[in-house]
């Protein structure tokens, strides 16, 4: 068993009044992706800078890499990347002088950390970009570039805080599947996030955090169990064969199905094919549909369902 | 210490390769320099009277000594920038020697300072300045001169680590400076000064840097005053350099 690639124990750290982190344990093999999940506010950048070596906790240890983050903090410093909140590049250096600048600073020479910058360009789909000032890059280009830099020194350990905050649906797409790439290659993750989608489809773990304290941990598909799991919709063409709707989809849920709204709504836990599944068993009861589709519990959801609470965005819009 | 060195050197190479890139940045290091120095001279000069010397040859040490102290300005928006964008974590959490960051800064105003002084050397010299010195003469102000402002971008560092945003370093910055700059004997003689004004003057260590640059450039008589400015100069670098590295370290909250 090798030790955590990441881990935290009894982590407190304040801020005048305020108890960003309130006493938080987390733990997560080499290799894999943990997701911390929770809303604006919940502490999630935080616990982010405790572990890059930004912040000092007040109490608890923290370990990064096998390596207590405070005592041994320029060890740490070499074998992590960071990716912030705010992609943090130089807008009046091109891509290319970006990703050089970070490899020296990383303590290589200018040629190789040329060669390491134009590799990377590449593979995040900049090349073309490469010469322009990253002043010219869209927010997605930025995020890409930011990502790049992060990687610059090939770290075992990677932290990425809300790394697809602010983007259109499209680039989203994109950037997960350059993380997902990273995982193939055996780097550790660690990424915020404020979407349930996004923690589901990453992580191989998600710790949910609400106000500095981790309320919920597990894998994905345990923490949508314990909402409740997904949940398929069903519009039909026709109201008045909701019974027969009912009747046909009840095998396919623990829980009866119900009627909300003109739309037979019921919880499901195997996911795969079961929407072909549902379709089948209305298309044999001659049902007419209109659309059916499946929806993943939402953060909200998460929370509600957890703490008994909404997330509290309004009161936590100050984010820095 | 190589790091130290290396990494410096990285980072001011980041902000200068943008300088040619930035018209408005470069215009702020060159015309505006020459444009206070024609006003004061055309402007004022005629009305300032400066027993024993051209106005000119008595202006150029202390708008040069005035441009050289603004000369840092860069560094406190800069860094403020940096700090806003996310920058500064991202080089907090790389194995870089922790005062790269803001040697780096300080070393490029060098750069921009030896510009400026270029330029309004240069403009003097156009319209009538003349030394009155020998080479090693000229060459002590120059040292002075970059020393001077070397020393004055760390006070801007500590500033722009300090500040909430780029406007407020702006006019903190000038609050602090510009009346140092004024009440010395930059543009005019300190005697024709109210009483009070004059004591502050006199202690100011913009005068004694100014003085010291007429000693060694013009010929003014010396007094203390090349030595004071030295040790002015590298006081001010003792105290705010510690404090800016100190300040980074924590940076937004440690
Ligand atoms: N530097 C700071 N100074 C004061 N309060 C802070 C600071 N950083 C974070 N906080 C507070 O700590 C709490 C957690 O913030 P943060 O970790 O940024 O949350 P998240 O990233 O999950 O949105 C918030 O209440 C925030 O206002
Ligand atoms: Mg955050």
């Amino acid at each position: 068993m090798s030790p955590p690639a990441i881990s935290m124990a009894g982590v407190v750290k304040s801020f005048g009044d305020v108890r960003a982190l309130d006493g938080v344990d987390l733990e997560t093999p080499p290799g894999s992706v943990l997701g911390l999940l929770g809303p604006n506010g919940a502490g999630k950048t935080t616990a982010v800078r405790l572990l890059t070596t930004l912040l000092v906790p007040d109490a608890g240890t923290i370990r990064v890499a096998g390596l207590d983050v405070v005592r041994e903090a320029a060890d740490v410093r070499r074998r992590i990347g960071l990716a912030g909140q705010y992609a943090a590049i130089d807008d009046n250096l091109t891509g290319l002088e970006n990703l050089t600048m970070v490899g020296r600073l990383y303590g290589e020479a200018r040629r190789t950390a040329r060669r390491r910058g134009l590799e990377l360009l590449e593979r995040f789909g900049l090349d073309d970009a490469s010469r322009r000032p990253a002043r010219t890059y869209s927010g997605g280009m930025r995020r890409r570039l930011d990502l790049a830099a992060a990687l610059v020194a090939r770290p075992p350990v990677l932290f990425l805080d809300e790394p697809t905050t602010g983007l259109d649906p499209r680039s989203r797409l994109d950037l997960w599947q350059m993380i997902e790439g990273l995982v193939v290659d055996g780097t550790t993750v660690l990424l915020t996030t404020q979407y349930m989608d996004e923690a589901d489809r990453l992580a191989d773990s998600i710790a949910v955090i609400d106000r500095g304290r981790v309320i919920a941990d597990g894998t994905p598909d345990a923490l949508k169990d314990r909402v409740g799991g997904e949940r398929l919709e069903v519009r039909l063409a026709d109201g008045a064969a909701a019974p027969r709707a009912l009747e046909a989809l009840a095998p396919l849920s623990d829980e009866p199905p119900t009627l909300e709204d003109g739309a037979v709504k019921l919880s499901v836990r195997g996911r795969s094919g079961t929407i072909v599944d549902a379709v089948r068993r209305l298309d044999e009861a001659g049902v007419g549909v209109d659309d059916v589709g499946l929806r993943r519990p939402t953060l909200d959801e998460v929370f509600l369902s957890l703490t008994g609470h909404a997330t509290r965005r309004d009161d936590q819009e100050r984010d820095r | 210490m190589r790091r130290l060195v290396s990494d410096t050197l990285v980072v001011a190479e980041r902000n200068l390769v943008r300088l040619p890139r930035a018209p408005d940045l470069l215009l702020a290091f060159t015309v505006q320099p020459v444009m206070f120095l024609l006003l004061f001279v055309y402007v004022f000069g005629g009305a300032i009277s400066t027993p024993g010397y051209d106005y000119v040859d008595f202006l150029i040490p202390g708008i040069i000594v005035q441009n050289i102290a603004f000369g840092g300005f860069v560094t406190a928006l800069g860094l403020n920038e940096d700090l806003h964008k996310g920058l500064i974590d991202r080089f907090r959490s790389l194995p870089m020697a922790r005062p790269a960051v803001l040697a780096g800064r300080t070393l490029s105003d060098v750069v921009t300072n030896s510009l400026s002084i270029v330029v309004l050397l240069v403009t003097g010299l156009i319209i009538g300045f003349s030394f009155d010195a020998s080479p090693p003469e000229i060459l002590g102000g120059v040292v002075l001169l970059l020393l001077f402002g070397y020393a004055f971008s760390w006070v801007f560092a500590l500033l722009g680590l300090l500040v909430s945003s780029p406007e407020a370093a702006s006019s903190l910055g000038f609050i602090a400076v510009f009346p140092l700059t004024f009440v010395s004997s930059a543009f005019v003689p300190i005697d024709s000064m109210p009483a009070a004004l004059q004591a502050f003057a006199q202690v100011n260590p913009f005068t004694v840097t100014v003085d010291a640059m007429r000693a060694l450039w013009v010929g003014a008589p010396a007094g203390d005053n090349v030595w004071g400015a030295f040790a002015w100069a590298l006081a001010i670098l003792a105290v705010f350099a510690p404090l800016a590295v100190a300040r980074y370290r924590r940076a937004a909250g440690g």
